[in-house]
């Protein structure tokens, strides 16, 4: 029986939130460089389909690419909460191929270059990436292999001291604006076993690209990459062991999909804000339409599943920077807020009415860019498989 | 484990003294309440001796001073309680001990003088005196400021009249907390609280109601024809009755629904047990993509619910009074928490849809989260209004 003789107090000077003061000015200073030297030209860029290179040595300068890796290589970490405010703030820049396009360097290419990398190759790929001077793309699907990663062909043949990569892939985040691509490629037999990661040079003979028009997410260049004959150096094998390229993409999935799931929360709650204030200064039948019963209704209801998506996130990056792979805290929280940031989108347009379907204001960005949400780093029911696999259903 | 951040994080909002805790609630509920649970059901009532072993076992004053009998524990030793509660079998069990410790009581140690403390919340907290609050009337709920029972001062007395309407507790209490208009004029400032003994003259029980769950506890109308009470009655000042029962609200939305998303994930695992061991065509139902991806969707939606209550919670038991989070934790989770038990009413199938098992029980008993403590529609209408809208 619980006697009560050790009362229970709050724990002091050991606070449960995740976040501290000093993420908070990190926060606050990202958001200051997003308001000025991103958001003003968003409209711009997505004319163009592409934003300037120089995003990425401003990045750098800044430090937020240095975020996950050790000093010794020009971070300042690692800090995964620091990164997470990255994330968030990143996505409230108004366009997800931003996001996506640093995002790919930083949360994918630069990070299994960081992770798995040998000394040289971390002092090659990893210390510039964290500058911004080079732009890394991560490579694993391909026509007929995604989220299923044992299957996929691509072929690297040794031969000598080098290897020759044959194959194609394809829906590749910054694939052809990429200086160098981490590329998953068949080693050995069939299977988990035969993958590795090599690291490809984007300037390789027999490297090329085809970028992919794409419904959202406009600023990204998302591209198929082939690789006919591509011979690179044997040292490009990420981490100088043949066979561990499953293990090294398992290894990496959870913080692509922590932080699509950390973005994903950001924009709809920016999103929410936005289809707010549209429905404060709009007017019908007298009244600002915020002011009717089901607008302010659904408003409550999406800005409490964006408040329990965030709960849930937290949650999983609580477990992460503990220290655990959280894979089932994280597939729930992946495909959670990836579904509700698009669905906040369709609501936030649906209140826009019609100027919502016109392409003068953001939210319609916002409608084409949350849709990817549920198909990249995982579909939402790739999730649901890896969590019903976890609790013994599948 | 290799960190990835500099700083210290806690795991979780419990602590390992909550889990003891928590260890000792879950053996005493899976002994003294679980095996009772289809028979006070059945009875519409259970026992009152459920309190004082409650009490004795030190479990209704966890939260509460030591000076007082209780456990001197935090916000959070409460929050335990409530959830291994879930596990009892029967959430008209759970309703009446969380109407005693977290809805009728917290104005007394709050508000009440010392007189007050010792007459009504010592012994509430050994169980020997059973608590009910009286808000809700036949023409006013959530509604608060429509509240037409009156208390008039005659003397140094008060002399109350009015009725209540939906009161957990109300048959068996030997006290309820109660609000009444103390003037007509001064709107919101014109409603106190009080603290009105159950066997004061014109108090009565006019009727035991009837209801579709929660049907081991006792909800009463009471009638107040001209009930005197003592000036010391008056729990907390004069007219500050409306800010009082509004901060009582959010700690019965928050225990409310915590209770109930933990009696969700008690029934999502039976769910996901059942789905591995019935088999259909050859093979177990949860081999089904229908079911096993339903069953996922359904853990997304009761963690995310269960985080957002914890991160309230913590607010809540840190010193903040964070309505809008409270509010959207009680709207969300109500939905998840009736999503999940109708969910279960699927899989269960038949069974399920006879009174042999305890899903039926569940999905009845919670159908009321979603009323009580403020419907989802006022929830919307609190939220809305903390986002300015």
């Amino acid at each position: 029986m619980f006697d009560g003789s050790q009362p229970i107090t709050p724990p002091a000077g050991d606070p449960y939130p995740l976040f501290r003061e000093e993420h908070e000015e990190l926060r606050s200073s990202i958001r200051r460089f997003i308001d000025k030297e991103v958001a003003p030209f968003i409209e711009e860029w997505e004319e163009l389909r592409d934003f300037p290179r120089e995003l990425y040595d401003r990045c750098g300068e800044l430090g937020f690419f240095g975020l996950k890796f050790a000093e010794e290589h020009g971070g300042s970490g690692p800090d995964y909460l620091a990164a997470a405010v990255f994330t968030e703030e990143l996505a409230r820049c108004g366009a997800g191929g931003v996001a996506a396009g640093l995002g790919a360097h930083t949360d994918l290419a630069s990070l299994y270059v960081g992770n798995y990398g040998t000394p040289e190759q971390l002092q090659r790929w990893l210390v510039p990436s964290i500058r911004g001077e080079i732009i890394g793309a991560l490579a694993v699907t391909e026509p007929d292999a995604g989220s299923d990663v044992a299957s996929l062909r691509t072929r690297a043949t040794r031969d000598g001291d080098h290897y020759v990569i044959d194959g194609a892939k394809t829906f590749i985040t910054n694939g052809s604006k990429a200086d160098y691509v981490v590329v998953a490629a068949r080693t050995g037999g069939d299977g988990h076993a035969g993958i590795s990661l090599i690291v490809v040079d984007a300037t390789t003979p027999g490297f090329s690209t085809n970028r992919l028009d794409t419904v959202g997410w406009r600023t990204s260049h998302t591209a198929e990459l082939f690789f006919d004959g591509v011979r690179v150096s044997a040292g490009n094998l990420l981490g100088g062991v043949e066979g561990d390229g499953f293990k090294q993409i398992m290894g990496n999935f959870g913080w692509e999909r922590l932080a699509m799931a950390l973005g994903a929360n950001a924009a709809a709650a920016k999103t929410l804000e936005a289809g707010i204030a549209y429905a404060q200064e709009r007017t019908a039948f007298g009244k600002p339409i915020s002011k009717f019963q089901v607008w302010k209704h659904r408003f409550a209801d999406l800005a409490s599943e964006i408040a329990a998506s965030r709960s849930l996130t937290y949650h999983a990056l609580r477990r992460y920077v503990l220290g655990e792979p959280a894979i089932r805290e994280i597939a729930l929280a992946k495909s959670f807020a990836c579904e509700l940031d698009w669905k906040v989108a369709d609501e936030c347009l649906q209140v826009h009415g019609g100027w919502g379907y016109m392409m003068e204001y953001p939210v319609q960005r916002a409608w084409r860019d949350s849709r990817l949400g549920p198909i990249g780093g995982g579909t939402t029911e790739i999730m649901r498989e890896i969590v019903a696999k976890i609790d013994g259903l599948s | 484990m290799t960190p990835r951040t500099p700083a210290a994080v806690r795991p979780s909002i419990f602590t390992p003294e909550h889990e003891e805790l928590r260890a000792s609630i879950r053996a005493y509920v899976e002994r003294e309440l679980r095996p009772f649970a289809s028979e006070w059901e059945a009875a519409g009532w259970f026992p009152d001796e459920v309190f004082t072993k409650l009490g004795a076992a030190g479990f209704l004053g966890l939260t509460y001073p030591i000076e007082l009998g209780g456990q001197g524990g935090d916000y959070l030793s409460g929050l335990v309680l409530k959830e291994e509660m879930a596990a009892c079998g029967s959430g008209g069990v759970s309703m009446a001990v969380a109407v005693q410790t977290d809805m009728a009581t917290p104005p007394i140690l709050k508000f009440g003088t010392k007189e007050q403390q010792d007459t009504y919340l010592r012994p509430a907290i050994q169980g020997t005196k059973i608590a009910c609050i009286g808000i809700t009337e036949p023409g006013a709920g959530s509604d608060v400021a429509n509240i037409q029972t009156t208390a008039k001062r005659d003397g140094s007395d008060w002399i109350l009249n009015g009725r209540k309407v939906f009161i957990t507790n109300g048959v068996r209490a030997h006290f309820c907390t109660l609000v009444a208009r103390t003037s007509k004029q001064a709107g919101y400032q014109g409603f106190s609280l009080f603290i009105v003994p159950t066997d004061a003259p014109g108090w009565s029980v006019s009727r035991k109601l009837d209801k579709l769950g929660m049907r081991s506890s006792d909800t009463a109308e009471i009638a107040l024809d001209d009930v005197r009470v003592p000036a010391d009655a008056l729990l907390g000042e004069e007219g500050n009755g409306f800010p009082q029962i509004m901060w009582e609200l959010q700690g019965e939305r928050l225990v409310a629904i915590a209770g109930s998303i933990t009696g969700a994930r008690l029934l999502h695992e039976r769910c996901v047990a059942y789905a591995k061991e019935r088999t259909t065509f050859g093979r177990p139902i949860g081999r089904n993509q229908a079911i096993s991806h339903r069953l996922v969707e359904l853990s997304e939606k009761i963690e995310a619910a269960q985080q957002l209550i914890y991160d309230a919670a913590w607010s809540f038991a840190t010193g903040g009074y964070p309505v809008a989070e409270i509010s959207m934790a009680k709207l969300y989770g109500g939905i998840v928490v009736n999503e999940m038990t109708n969910l279960a009413m699927q899989i269960f199938a038949g069974a399920a849809y006879t009174t042999a098992l305890d899903i039926e029980r569940a999905w009845r008993d919670t159908r009321l989260i979603r009323i009580g403590g403020g419907t989802d529609e006022i929830m919307r209408e609190v939220i809305a209004k903390t986002m300015g809208l």
